[in-house]
């Protein structure tokens, strides 16, 4: 019957071999731009990480466990000033905020039906700019029931490359000449400027983005280490705000 | 207690773990905490997803505006008019990431070989 059909897609749990397929597409899909862009910024901050003094090993073990970039180069900005580990830790969480309500957003797009919630958990582990705004992006092309096999897919296979490109550039990342360097900082700013334009859906995001981008800079040099949880909240109530009033007029 | 603190092997394992994963995991599984009491079509998701955008639309104005290594020594008038340039190409060019940032770059070098 068509239905029972329908249901095996939507509703029942899936088979390993079913699970298996979209791990491997969501590991596929971070062959792209995006993944390829944030290979190059791993570049650079494994020539960040070598001029600082830490071991390769070191360097490897903590984009497994800390993942996101800001929060690493916060950590080892904190380590090179010479912090005691509560201060390293406040100036890491505090890089970290911005985690938080990406993480809100991402979990009732990838929750199936039946979904554990130690699986929520353990995936949200994976969360940073790239593969939130690919899973964003393609989320809705995938199978309710099999969003967080995809997600999984694309989520480990970049952390997993990314530690293998630490490793592999950590010695020679610093050597690069100063046009390739500057041409490869560049990439990543411009990136996640185009993709989260094309990822956000609604009104509010465009005018998050706009506000976010002048309040980050505009409050990093009157408050220093607030300026994106400033940029964020600030900005993120205004493009709200500025949404909610645009639809009363036009409702009215 | 700092990274060179303790002379072991150990030492600046534990320290990454504690400052580092302790420190940005917290935040993820609280999001997971809260993203589980939300549906994804209420209107306090419309809120939070502007928040979400609004931080990394921060981190992308500082990338731009106060970059690291070599990025820091070009203009800042040239990061922002190739960053513009770039995000113009995109809207023209059937929202097309690649043509937005191939623009982008285009115009940053061109711009460091005629300033430097």
């Amino acid at each position: 019957m068509w239905y029972r059909g329908f249901m095996s897609i939507e509703g029942d749990i899936p088979t390993a071999a079913l699970r298996l397929r979209w791990f491997f597409r969501g590991a596929l899909k971070t062959i792209s731009l995006p993944g390829f862009l944030l290979a190059i910024s791993f570049v650079g901050f494994s020539g960040l990480a070598a001029e600082s003094g830490f071991t390769v090993t070191q360097v490897v073990f903590m984009t497994g466990v800390v993942w996101a970039i800001p929060a690493k180069v916060v950590l080892i900005g904190a380590v090179m000033s010479g912090n005691t580990l509560p201060a390293a830790a406040l100036a890491v969480a505090l890089s970290s905020v911005r985690l938080m309500p990406m993480v809100v957003v991402l979990i009732p797009e990838i929750r199936g039906p039946r979904t554990p919630r130690w699986v929520l958990y353990a995936l949200s582990h994976l969360v940073a700019v790239t593969s939130w705004v690919l899973a964003l992006e393609t989320l809705r092309n995938v199978p309710r029931n099999l969003r967080t096999s995809y997600y999984f897919g694309i989520g480990s296979t970049l952390v997993a490359t990314n530690m293998v490109v630490v490793f592999l550039t950590f010695s020679v990342a610093e050597h690069l000449p100063p046009l390739l360097s500057a041409s490869l900082l560049f990439l990543t700013p411009i990136y996640f400027l185009t993709s989260l334009w094309s990822s956000s859906r609604e009104r509010s995001g465009k005018f998050a983005m706009v506000f976010g981008m002048v309040l980050g800079p505009g409050f990093h040099t009157l408050l220093p280490g607030a300026d994106l949880f400033i940029g964020g909240i600030v900005g993120g109530l205004a493009a709200y705000g500025a949404h909610r009033i645009i639809r009363a007029r036009s409702t009215a | 207690m700092t990274f060179d603190a303790l002379d072991t092997w150990w030492w600046p394992y534990l320290f990454i773990l504690l400052g580092g994963w302790l420190a940005t995991d917290s935040f993820r599984f609280l999001g997971v905490y809260l993203g589980g009491r939300l549906s994804e079509t209420s209107e306090v998701m419309v809120l939070v997803r502007a928040i979400a955008t609004a931080f990394v639309a921060a981190v992308i104005g500082n990338l731009i505006v106060f970059p690291g290594g070599e990025l820091r020594a070009t203009p800042i008038a040239l990061r922002i008019g190739a960053a513009a340039i770039g995000f113009v190409t995109f809207l023209l060019v059937r929202r097309s990431v690649l043509a937005g940032v191939v623009a982008a770059e285009i115009v940053l070098a061109a711009g460091i070989m005629l300033t430097m």
